[in-house]
C-alpha cells in the first residue's frame, strides 16, 4: 500500500531527519529507512525505553498515559510515538 | 656330494663303490629320476679325482668305464675283486625327495599377535569469536500494510511533524551543556619524562609512539640536527605510565642502539613490539619486555636496506590476512620498502618502491630533473584510514605525493634491491616551500589530509585536487610534525620550532590555534608529537633537551560535538567546489 510509503516518505523528508521506522508490539522493525543493524539497535533499545516510560507515567498516576517520548542527545534528537500496537521512531539533527 | 678321492685312500673308496653297486638295484629307481646320479668310483694311485664336475664326470662314466679295467692288470689284490655296475643313488632332489621323502613338520611356536592401540592425540574444539556480535538480520516481515498500520501512521504523522518542525527551529537547548563527568578545562602536563644519560649526551627525542594498549609511551633518541655520519650510542626508552611509582627519570625499559634512531613505532597488536629506523639505514624490531636480549629482528646492513637515515616506519597487515605485520620504513634514498620478518632475527624485504624523478606524475611544476637518474627522498609516510593500500608521502622536495602499494610499474632506477622497485607515485601535491617533515590522514574523512613542512605552514589537502584546500602559517620557523585528533574530527595537533605544541580546532577558528602548550622553555624545537588512541585525553610530545611531555588534554579537545562530521564533510566539500 502506497499511503504507508508515503507517510514514511513525508517525515524523511522533514529537515534534519537521519531516519525513520516503524517498530510493531514485538519491538520488531516492520518499516525502516536506515541499514539493517542500525534498525534492529534503534527498535529493540527503545522498544524497551518506550515501555519503561510508559509503566513509568502509568505508575505515578494510573489515570495518565504516555503520548510521546522525546530524547535529546548530543548528537541527536529521538522521537517515539507509542501506540497500542506500533511505535514510530523518528531521528533528528538537533538544529544548528 | 662328489667325493674328493686322494690316492692314500682307494681302498676306502672302493669299498663305497661296491656298496653303492650293491644297493641300487634294491633302491629300485631308475636312471631318469630327476637327476640321479650314478656313482663308480675307481680310484687309483696317481688319478687324482677332482671335486666339482670333473668328479661328477667321472662318476656318470662309471658304468662304461667298467671295461675299461683290463687296461689296469697291475692293479693291487684287495681291489681286484671289483665289479663295476651301474650305483645308482636316489636323488635327493626336488620330485624324488617329494615322492619317498618322510614327512617332517617344524614348527615354531605360534606367532602370538596382540593388538594394541596407543593414541596422545587429543582434540578439543573450541569456537572463540571475537568479533562484534552481528545483530540478527531482519527477520522477513510480510510487507503486511494493515489497515491497523495505515491508521496508526494517520493518527501519528500530524504530532510527529509538529515536533519535528518544532524541534528543527527550537532553541531551547543552545549552549546546554551536560556534565555527564568533570570536565577538563585546562591543558595540563601529566608527565615529564627523560633519561639522563642520553640529556647528557645531547641527544633529541626524534620520535615518541603510544603502544597498542596506550599505556606504555616510547621515544626514540638521535639527532636530527647533526648531518654527520655518527657512531654515537643511542636509546630506545619506555614509560609504562600505569605503572605505580613511575619515576619520570627512570624508563621502564631501556634499549641501547649503536646509531641514531629516527623513528619508531609500536606494534598494532602486540603491546611489546617497537619498530624503529636508524640514521644508517637499517630498520629493527625490539621487544622491550626483554630488557636483557630485547632485538627481534632486524634488515641488517644489506644491499636492501636504506643507504640514507630512516625518517618514519609503519606497522601494516601482512600480505595475508593473518596476524602477520610488515613493517613499511620511508628513507632519504628514495625508498619505500616493505619488511617481513622471517625466522633467525632477519627482517627480509618483501616489496619496495622507488621514487625516481623522472616518474613522477607532473601535475605540478617541477623544477627541470638533473640530467641521470636520481630519486627524490622521502621524509614522511600516513597511510589512509579508508583504503588500506593508499598511502601519501612527504618528500624533501617539498611535495606530496599520492602513492598506491598496488602499483605495478617498474621504477627506473639503478639502485640494487633483491626484489624489483616498483614507482608507487600516481598524484602530485602543489609543494611547500621547503621539506615536508610530517604527514597524517584524516581518521574520518578519507580525502583529507593534512602536512607540515619547514616553511611553517600546515596544509590541508584534498586526495581530489593538487591545491592545499587550506594552507596555515603556525609557525615562523619550521613544524616537525602534524597529527589529527583519533576522537575529533575537526582537531589537529603541531609540533613547531619554536618549542610550542598547537591545537588546532577547525570548529571554532580556521585561522590561529586554539591552543597554544609550551613545551620548552628555551624555544627549542618539539620534534614529534603522536595523540593516544586508547586514552584519547593524552597527548605525548618530544624535543630537543631529550623530554618527552604527556600532556592531558581539556575536554574540548576530547568529545565529539553534535554535527562534527557534517562539518568536516562540508569542510571537504565546499573548498573543493
Amino acid at each position: 500500500m502506497a499511503e504507508v510509503e508515503e507517510t514514511l516518505k513525508r517525515i524523511q523528508s522533514h529537515k534534519g531527519v537521519i531516519g525513520t521506522m516503524v517498530v510493531n508490539a514485538e519491538g520488531i522493525p516492520i518499516r525502516t529507512t536506515l541499514d539493517n543493524s542500525t534498525t534492529v539497535q534503534y527498535a529493540g533499545l527503545l522498544h524497551q525505553l518506550t515501555m519503561k516510560a510508559k509503566s513509568t507515567v502509568r505508575d505515578i498516576d494510573p489515570q495518565n498515559d504516555l503520548t510521546f517520548l522525546r530524547i535529546r542527545s548530543k548528537k541527536h534528537e529521538i522521537m517515539v510515538a507509542p501506540d497500542k500496537e506500533y511505535l514510530l521512531i523518528v531521528i533528528q539533527n538537533p538544529c544548528e | 656330494m662328489a667325493p674328493i678321492v686322494s690316492p692314500s685312500q682307494p681302498s676306502a673308496l672302493e669299498e663305497r663303490g661296491r656298496r653303492l653297486r650293491r644297493s641300487a638295484p634294491a633302491l629300485g629307481v631308475g636312471w631318469g629320476g630327476g637327476g640321479a646320479v650314478s656313482t663308480a668310483n675307481r680310484a687309483q694311485p696317481g688319478q687324482f679325482c677332482r671335486a666339482g664336475s670333473a668328479g661328477t664326470e667321472a662318476l656318470a662314466s662309471g658304468g662304461a668305464a667298467s671295461t675299461e679295467r683290463p687296461e689296469r692288470p697291475e692293479r693291487p689284490g684287495p681291489l681286484q675283486d671289483e665289479t663295476l655296475g651301474v650305483a645308482s643313488v636316489p636323488s635327493q632332489w626336488r620330485g624324488v625327495q617329494g615322492i619317498r621323502g618322510e614327512t617332517k613338520s617344524c614348527q615354531t611356536a605360534s606367532i602370538a599377535t596382540a593388538e594394541a592401540s596407543a593414541q596422545t592425540r587429543k582434540h578439543a574444539d573450541a569456537e572463540v569469536q571475537t568479533e562484534a556480535p552481528e545483530p540478527v538480520s531482519l527477520p522477513p516481515v510480510p510487507q503486511y500494510d494493515g489497515p491497523r498500520l495505515v491508521a496508526f501512521l494517520r493518527r501519528v504523522e500530524a504530532m510527529v511533524t509538529r515536533e519535528l518542525n518544532k524541534n528543527w527551529q527550537s532553541h531551547a537547548f543552545d549552549g546546554f551543556e551536560v556534565n555527564w563527568s568533570e570536565q577538563q578545562q585546562t591543558v595540563t602536563c601529566l608527565h615529564t619524562l627523560g633519561y639522563p644519560p642520553a640529556q647528557g649526551q645531547g641527544l633529541h627525542v626524534t620520535g615518541v609512539s603510544w603502544s597498542t594498549t596506550g599505556s606504555v609511551v616510547a621515544c626514540a633518541y638521535g639527532r636530527l640536527d647533526d648531518g654527520d655520519w655518527s657512531t654515537l650510542k643511542s636509546f630506545v626508552c619506555t614509560w609504562n605510565l600505569d605503572r605505580r611509582g613511575l619515576n619520570p627519570q627512570q624508563p621502564s625499559a631501556v634499549v641501547e642502539v649503536p646509531s641514531a634512531v629516527m623513528c619508531l613505532a609500536f606494534h598494532p597488536t602486540q603491546p611489546s613490539h617497537v619498530a624503529g629506523g636508524l640514521y644508517n639505514g637499517e630498520v629493527l624490531v625490539w621487544d622491550v619486555s626483554h630488557p636483557e636480549d630485547p632485538l627481534l629482528w632486524r634488515t641488517g646492513l644489506t644491499d636492501d636496506a636504506h643507504m640514507d637515515p630512516v625518517n618514519q616506519v609503519v606497522w601494516l597487515p601482512g600480505p595475508q590476512h593473518g596476524h602477520r605485520f610488515q613493517v613499511l620504513s620511508v628513507a632519504g634514498d628514495g625508498k619505500v620498502l616493505l619488511w617481513l620478518a622471517v625466522g633467525a632475527g632477519r627482517l627480509q624485504l618483501s616489496a619496495g618502491f622507488a621514487l625516481a624523478v623522472q616518474q613522477l606524475p607532473r601535475s605540478t611544476k617541477l623544477k627541470k630533473p638533473p640530467r641521470g637518474e636520481t630519486e627524490v627522498g622521502a621524509t614522511a609516510v600516513a597511510f589512509s584510514s579508508f583504503d588500506p593500500s593508499l598511502f601519501v608521502l612527504g618528500t624533501e622536495g617539498g611535495f606530496l605525493l599520492k602513492c598506491s602499494l598496488a602499483a605495478e610499474e617498474p621504477a627506473l632506477t639503478r639502485l640494487p634491491s633483491s626484489v624489483p622497485l616498483r614507482a608507487p607515485a600516481q598524484f602530485t601535491f602543489s609543494p611547500h616551500g621547503g621539506p615536508v617533515y610530517s604527514v597524517s590522514c584524516s581518521p574520518f574523512h578519507r580525502n583529507l589530509f593534512l602536512s607540515a613542512g619547514t616553511d611553517g605552514h600546515v596544509h590541508l589537502y584534498s586526495m581530489l585536487q593538487a591545491q592545499p584546500l587550506a594552507s596555515l602559517q603556525l609557525s615562523l620557523k619550521y613544524l616537525f610534525a602534524v597529527r589529527w585528533s583519533p576522537v575529533r574530527p575537526l582537531v589537529f595537533a603541531a609540533a613547531s620550532g619554536e618549542g610550542d605544541v598547537q591545537l588546532f580546532d577547525l570548529q571554532k577558528s580556521s585561522q590561529k590555534p586554539t591552543v597554544s602548550i609550551r613545551q620548552t622553555q628555551d624555544e627549542s624545537p618539539v620534534y614529534c608529537l603522536e595523540f593516544n588512541r586508547q586514552q584519547t585525553q593524552l597527548l605525548a610530545a618530544g624535543d630537543a633537551k631529550g623530554v618527552v611531555k604527556v600532556w592531558q588534554l581539556s575536554s574540548e579537545f576530547t568529545e565529539q560535538g553534535p554535527r562534527e562530521t557534517e562539518d568536516l564533510d562540508q569542510l571537504a566539500a565546499e573548498v573543493a567546489t
